[in-house]
């Protein structure tokens, strides 16, 4: 084999912080051939970006070099001096970043900033450089590339700025791109048309490529080599095909049997129990130890070194030092404890929303007279049975939120009904509506946002039941908040203790018992697992079907990730600016769409499977604004199948079964 | 843009009337015009005689809002009210308690306080900046942990010492500038040099520092990563980038100022004897001339919400976010 | 029956509650570590911890002065009567540098008076001389020949006395560290000295060991001389400089304390109700801040001159009458102050409205006022400690100043601004008296730098991205 672009040898990164160093990379090695793609997954905190950060010697004032080496063709990056360094960043290195949003100098034009990328690395003359910067902008496709020069990045979308993030990159013909998560702010449409450029560029110009992703599926689509990341260290290598095909460390094969998707339906998601340990401490033995369901005694004591399962599939485990071991069945035993089938057959309707619109107001001009409407959520008709779970499925900015929000009333709808036992919620008075509060809840998204930092746990999990007179007397409620937690699965001591103490897994589970505290009768999920790692999302998905099944609750299910709404859904609705597309059965809707923006976000989710040879359908532009939606079929402007009256008249709902409808011209 | 800025200009308007009615409230609330006669004619033992003639040469004899025993238009502008506080949105300040027209004193004295605020202002702003930007460059070194310690040192002095003590250094001890006094036209430099000096000294221990912290804020932002990621050298990120958006903070707390630099300095201009608005206004308060005081709040308040309004200006030139929304 | 009787002044009772508020502060947040995590980041600050050192003999003289009494006055009949003069704890302890008062200057260590005198001679001609200090130096019997060599000597026996007393103090915390963690004090020691200890106590040390280095002579020279001098009416400017302490601890802490409930509901109240109580509580606090910081000041100072000139009826003593004065200036400083605070409050509550957790508690139809009272405010509190502290500083400043232009506090209370105000009247003359400014200099700058380094520590530890302009007047 020819040597190596890229060699990283033994890196260490230490984070300087409050306490004991915290070492994010821990004797990290790997090497990137040229014109390869290679891959670093692993959840949140392994070390993966920092690794990148440390080839790039970008790191943040806290965190420092340690040890090891970096080799670009054979030449030690960590031993340059910094002005040698400049030259070979962006010139023969390059990197794009997870938030293009904030990655962007917000005062000075894309075109400025992908020139200023260009004559870094050398002098020339401005009709050049121009010229260059368009055709630059041309390669990452960017519409109507010559007005998007003069433009400033907060006037475009996520997706535009990433590409020019992409073209910045490319300014200089890198030999190597690093890619740190450059698709995990954006949403799943765009994520495809993200992917497809990058994988288009990087074969056209045969550029080698680090890509940094906590997405498996990503890694199937983009990448040729892999490497797993665990607390700090790489602890399993291979071919993209061999380890899709036979993950080896017991930690990777979790990481699959966590994806939660359509065919586990029935039964519990493997869940990785714990949390990764803190890396300011030294380890004696194996870093997954704690959390492993085939640990052996040496594994406790003894740092496992690399074995080889064949050829170049390497993993850190003792499992595998000798010859392969039982794991095989041991692994597939442990494909967990099934779960009941859930939801008995559709039971009454719980809340019937009927028409609910949230609109907000634009104040301008200089009496501040309002000017027009955010139509966030307009005209969107909802119907949950008890026991049941409905999933609202769409991207970010489809107001889907909104409509959680707007039925609880944590924001005013305009107009429409909102029906919960007989009572309109939204002809409520504030007073008379405290009265109902107790049979509808939420939890949210942020479990940093969710829990007071200043409020005890045990308080935090009272105050609703002080406040809408549940529970009983105070021995009463404490004797419930015991039982609360025992049932989302923490000890009874955590009640005197602050946020601050608990992991993200363990502050929704918190969440999670504060919303049962009123025993509600439907809880409104608004994206409860989005912020959290697969491992630890596969632990709250599991509780909250165990609650589901238990309590007969009912859930609307928000969410943007399709695998999670058809792993938890019965009944799906789609949401496109504002308003439902389609509505169905979970079956008969992901398996059979109707309506073309459905069929494009379903074929867009990439899958955990590098054999998929899935067309993706590709949208055309942007999210139009929700302030001037297009005239007739919202989603006429980016249909592929868009026929002429499809701009005039918005299409009226067609049946396809029970309950299955879609709002679509090709029906009719 | 140009509705946000007439909303502003009739916000500014409504606030000046605030200030219009808190201050007729503070100088004939707190204490009735006869009692400010008594305190002013000094003892107790003063004729209700003498207070009378006290109040009509200075106009304080008419009724606070209604006048009963005129008529027409004339019931409510000739009060208290009408003279002393309407009247100050038409800039007609009127006589002081001493009798001198405060408008003319004003409009003379305002020259020498610019001639003074105004080079103290500008390269003040420079070398604050300079200073923040060398810090920012070397931070996390010694120079940077120094320079703050400085800072600290600098801002925990009085400025009446910075006063004193360059009086006593520069004019005293090397004779190099007059201690006090005024000249007009191209004389008055060898007046104004240390006055100016003194003025950016004593602003650069907190100005540097809170710069630097703005500038340091900045430099932690994702895209100044992205700018390292291009390859560009630490200055040209520093002076390009860095310096481009910390200009946006900076901006908000140094354009609203500079109307206000007209009423000049207070301490600066009486420990120098430099005849501006700000020794005006000190020796109005010494005297307890009350009428000066009051134009002169008025005119502070002018001046802060121009340099409000200037201040939203500003903001559409430098951040293209405000420009096109 | 008592030799005294207490004087509660308002400032007195305002600056014990703060005393005993803060002592019930710290008790109630020993108990919470979520509360405590910020102040043992400030307790591992070194510079932080050498300025609390630094800090804590200026608030110790600080509450000495705070305690007024009258002493009784020795009578024949058995019937108490107190003395008019109101006295302080500090007066009590400073007596020998209060009594004993000059004619007029005298430099430090002096001798004899600043200016010649003339004298009637023994033999009863008239000469001019500099005639000797009716205290200072008066224990020598030939004050050229003895004088160095008897300051020096005093000034060894401090200095002596007090390295002692420091290393009696380090060996005591080293024990006292030694028996917490089960180490030998030679290994504690050490530690300390290379700065591995998790409190910086080798700042602390320095800190104690500088101040030890100044008092120790200090006060073994004091009841012997003037150490710094006396001034135009022959009073001891130590003296002086002890009492403009407690002015300055008052109104840089009570200035920001008076207003700061205003502060904290209206800033509370705009940010979460919005719409038109946030309009009216914005206009309020722009109207208030236009207006430049000096002249309301100034303006709302000369209203209460008049006032209290018209009514001294109310004001039965000079002391009284100072003290309201200062307390009212503490009051309009805190006016001025107060609107930053507020908007700062705002923009912070504006964030936290939007939290999750604040809508989960709508979603149980918490009430508004539970909602700002359990969830708003308590997660504002640091921004409010950090105001608080960083504006200290600040204020001790603004009182100079506001003294020099004759708004600051009443001209019998002796402070920094009426000592630097009396003493550049003497700028002019030759040879210069330096001393006055010179000791107001000194003292000024060390609380206002030792404020400022424990305000930087404490906002680090708190919220190091929050940004507080600085600039008063």
């Amino acid at each position: 084999m020819s040597a190596p672009l890229l060699r990283v040898d033994g890196l260490s990164t230490l984070i300087r912080g409050d306490g004991a160093p915290v070492r994010a990379v821990d004797g990290v090695s790997f090497e990137i051939a040229a014109g390869e793609v290679y891959a670093l997954v692993g959840e949140s905190g392994c070390g993966k970006s920092m690794t990148a950060l440390s080839i790039m010697r970008l790191l943040p004032d806290a965190a420092s070099i340690a040890g090891g080496a970096v080799e670009l063709e054979g030449e030690n990056l960590l031993a340059l001096p910094e002005v040698r360094m400049r030259d070979v960043r962006g010139r023969r290195v390059a990197m794009i970043f997870q938030e293009p949003g904030l990655s962007l100098n917000p005062v000075m034009t894309v075109g400025a900033q992908i020139a200023e990328a260009v004559l870094c690395h050398g002098d020339m003359e401005r009709a050049v450089v121009d010229a260059k910067v368009l055709e630059l902008l041309e390669a990452v496709r960017m519409p109507d590339a010559r007005r998007r020069m003069a433009e400033y990045p907060f006037q475009m979308s996520g997706g535009m700025k990433q590409r020019v993030m992409i073209a910045i990159a490319l300014a200089c013909d890198p030999d190597l791109l690093i890619a740190d998560e450059p698709t995990t702010a954006l949403d799943v449409t765009v994520q495809a048309q993200v992917l497809e450029l990058l994988r288009e560029l990087q074969r056209s110009r045969n550029m080698a490529m680090l890509l940094i992703t906590h997405d498996l599926g990503v890694v199937a689509q983009m990448a040729q080599r892999v490497a797993v990341m665990y607390a700090g260290e790489i602890i399993e290598s291979a071919a993209v095909g061999a380890f899709f095909s036979g993950a080896a460390h017991p930690y990777s094969r979790k990481l699959f049997e966590s994806l939660p998707d359509r065919a586990g339906r029935g039964r519990a998601l493997a869940a990785i129990r714990g949390a990764v340990p803190p890396l300011n401490r030294k380890f004696e033995g194996c870093r997954f130890v704690e959390r492993c369901d085939h640990a052996l005694p040496r594994c406790a004591g003894v740092v496992p070194q690399w074995s080889a399962v064949d050829g170049r599939h390497q993993v850190k485990c003792h499992l595998y030092e000798q010859d392969r071991p039982d794991i095989e069945t041991a692994v597939a035993i442990d494909v967990a404890s099934p779960l009941p089938a859930a939801a008995p057959a559709p039971g009454e309707v719980l809340l019937q929303v009927k028409g609910l619109k949230v609109h907000f107001p634009i104040h301008s001009g200089f009496l501040r007279r309002i000017s027009g409407h955010v139509m966030a959520v307009d005209g969107v008709s909802l119907e949950i049975a008890a026991g049941r779970t409905l999933g609202l499925v769409g991207e970010s900015g489809c107001g889907k939120t909104t409509v959680g929000k707007g039925l609880l009333r944590l924001v005013e709808p305009t107009s429409g009904e909102v029906k919960f036992g007989g009572e309109d919620f939204l002809a409520l008075s504030r007073a008379a509506l405290r009265g109902q509060r107790r049979h509808v809840q939420i939890i949210f998204q942020d479990p940093y946002a969710s829990l007071n930092p200043r409020v005890r746990i045990g308080d935090a999990l009272e105050e609703g039941m002080i406040a809408l007179h549940a529970g009983g007397d105070p021995g009463a409620r404490q004797a419930r908040i015991d039982a609360l937690l025992a049932e989302v699965g923490l000890a009874a001591d955590v009640k005197t203790r602050y946020p601050h103490e608990f992991s993200g897994g363990q502050r929704q589970r918190i969440d999670i018992a504060r919303a049962l505290s009123v025993e509600p009768q439907l809880i409104v999920c608004d994206e409860p697992t989005s912020a959290l790692d697969v491992s630890v999302q596969a632990q709250i998905l599991n509780l909250l079907k165990r609650l589901q099944r238990d309590k007969g609750l009912a859930y609307l299910f928000i969410s943007h990730n399709m695998s999670v709404i058809e792993y938890m859904a019965d009944e799906v609705a789609v949401m496109y600016l504002g308003r439902v597309v389609e509505r169905g059965a979970v079956d008969e809707v992901l398996r059979a769409p109707r309506h073309p923006y459905t069929q494009a976000l379903l074929s867009a989710v990439p899958v955990a499977d590098p054999g998929a040879t899935r067309p993706v359908i590709q949208l055309a532009g942007d999210l139009p604004s929700p302030v001037k939606p297009p005239q007739g079929c919202h989603f006429h402007p980016r249909c592929s199948a868009a026929l002429p009256r499809c701009s005039s008249e918005y299409p009226d709902e067609h049946r396809f079964s029970a309950a299955h409808t879609s709002r679509c011209h090709l029906y009719d | 843009m140009t509705a946000y800025i007439i909303r502003r200009l009739i916000y500014g308007v409504f606030v000046l009337i605030g200030v219009n009615v808190l201050t007729f409230a503070l100088f004939f609330f707190v204490n009735s015009p006869d009692d400010v006669a008594r305190a002013q004619l000094g003892a107790k033992r003063v004729t209700p005689e003498a207070v009378e003639k006290w109040k009509r040469e200075r106009g304080y004899h008419k009724p606070l809002f209604l006048n009963e025993k005129s008529t027409g238009i004339g019931r409510v502008t000739e009060t208290v009210f009408f003279d002393k506080s309407v009247r100050l949105f038409a800039f007609q300040f009127g006589a002081s308690d001493q009798g001198r027209n405060i408008g003319y004193d004003i409009s003379t004295r305002m020259w020498p306080s610019l001639a003074v605020q105004v080079p103290a202002f500008v390269i003040g702003l420079a070398v604050y900046i300079t200073f923040a930007l060398l810090m920012a460059f070397f931070r996390a070194t010694y120079i940077d942990f120094w320079g703050v310690v400085l800072c600290v040192l600098m801002m925990s002095i009085s400025a009446l010492f910075y006063i004193i003590g360059g009086q006593f250094i520069f004019g005293k001890l090397w004779n190099l500038v007059p201690i006090s006094g005024y000249d007009s036209g191209f004389d008055a430099i060898k007046f104004l040099a240390l006055p100016v000096l003194i003025g950016i000294i004593s602003g650069i221990g907190g100005n540097a520092r809170w710069y630097r912290t703005i500038f340091l804020e900045e430099i932690n932002k994702d895209y100044v990563r992205t700018a390292r990621a291009k390859g560009l050298s630490e200055v040209r990120v520093l002076f390009r980038h860095v310096l481009q958006n910390a200009m946006i903070p900076i901006l908000t707390g140094v354009v609203v100022v500079i109307p206000l630099l007209f009423m000049g300095a207070l301490i600066t201009e009486s420990f120098f004897g430099i005849p501006g608005l700000g020794s005006y206004t000190i020796d109005a308060i010494s005297q307890q001339d009350f009428a000066i005081v009051r134009a002169m709040v008025f005119l502070g308040s002018v001046l802060y919400i121009i340099g409000l309004i200037l201040t939203d200006i500003s903001y559409t030139l430098v951040d293209p976010r405000v420009r096109f929304s | 029956m008592m030799p005294f009787r207490f004087e509660w002044l308002w400032s007195d009772v305002l600056v014990w509650l703060l005393v005993a508020g803060a002592v019930g502060l710290a008790l109630y947040t020993r108990a919470r570590p979520h509360l405590r995590a910020p102040w043992s980041r400030v307790a591992r600050s070194p510079s932080g911890m050498a300025a609390a050192t630094v800090l804590v003999p200026f608030v110790l003289i600080g509450l000495l002065d705070s305690l007024h009494y009258r002493a009784a006055l020795p009578s024949s009949d058995g019937k108490v009567i107190y003395a008019t003069a109101v006295r302080s704890a500090l007066d009590r302890v400073l007596e020998p540098l209060r009594a004993t008062r000059e004619k007029t200057y005298s430099a430090p260590f002096a001798t004899h008076l600043y200016a010649k005198e003339t004298v009637q001679l023994p033999d009863g001609r008239e000469a001019r001389i500099y005639p000797r200090l009716r205290h200072g130096g008066a224990h020598l019997a030939d004050p050229h020949a003895e004088r160095g060599r008897d300051v020096a000597l005093k000034a060894f026996r401090g200095l002596t006395f007090a390295l002692m007393l420091w290393l009696v103090v380090v060996i005591g915390v080293c024990a006292m560290r030694a028996r917490h963690t089960a180490a030998d004090i030679e290994s504690v020691w050490r530690g300390i000295w290379q700065g591995r200890s998790e409190v910086p106590w080798r700042a602390v040390f320095c800190a104690l060991g500088m101040l030890f280095v100044v008092i120790g002579p200090v006060i073994a020279l004091a009841p012997h001389y003037h150490v710094l001098g006396t001034d135009k009416v022959g009073q001891d400017v130590l003296y002086q400089a002890l009492k403009s302490i407690r002015t300055g601890l008052v109104i840089g802490m009570l200035a920001t304390l008076v207003m700061l409930p205003f502060a904290l509901v209206l800033g509370v109240m705009a940010g979460y109700f919005k719409g038109w109580i946030d309009d009216l509580i914005q206009y309020l606090y722009t109207t208030l801040s236009s207006i430049p910081g000096v002249l309301l000041i100034a303006a709302a100072v000369l209203m209460m001159q008049v006032y209290i000139e018209n009514n001294s009826e109310l004001f039965p003593s000079t002391e009284i009458r100072a003290d309201v004065r200062l307390l009212a200036l503490c009051v309009i400083l805190g006016v001025t102050s107060w609107t930053g605070l507020c908007r700062l409050l705002r923009g912070e509550v504006l964030k936290l409205r939007e939290m999750e957790y604040i809508q989960a508690a709508h979603a149980f139809g918490v009430s508004h006022w539970r909602i700002m009272m359990r969830h708003l405010t308590p997660n504002v509190m640091h921004i409010v400690m950090i105001a608080l502290v960083m504006d200290f500083s600040g204020l001790v400043l603004a009182e100079a100043v506001l003294s020099y232009v004759g708004v600051g506090v009443d001209p019998s209370m002796i402070s920094f601004g009426t000592m630097i105000n009396s003493a550049r009247l003497e700028m002019a003359r030759e040879p210069m008296v330096w001393w006055s400014l010179a000791a107001a200099f000194v003292f000024m700058l060390t609380l206002v730098l030792a404020a400022n380094l424990f305000a930087d520590a404490v906002r680090d530890a708190f919220d190091p991205r929050l940004i507080i302009a600085g600039g008063r007047p």
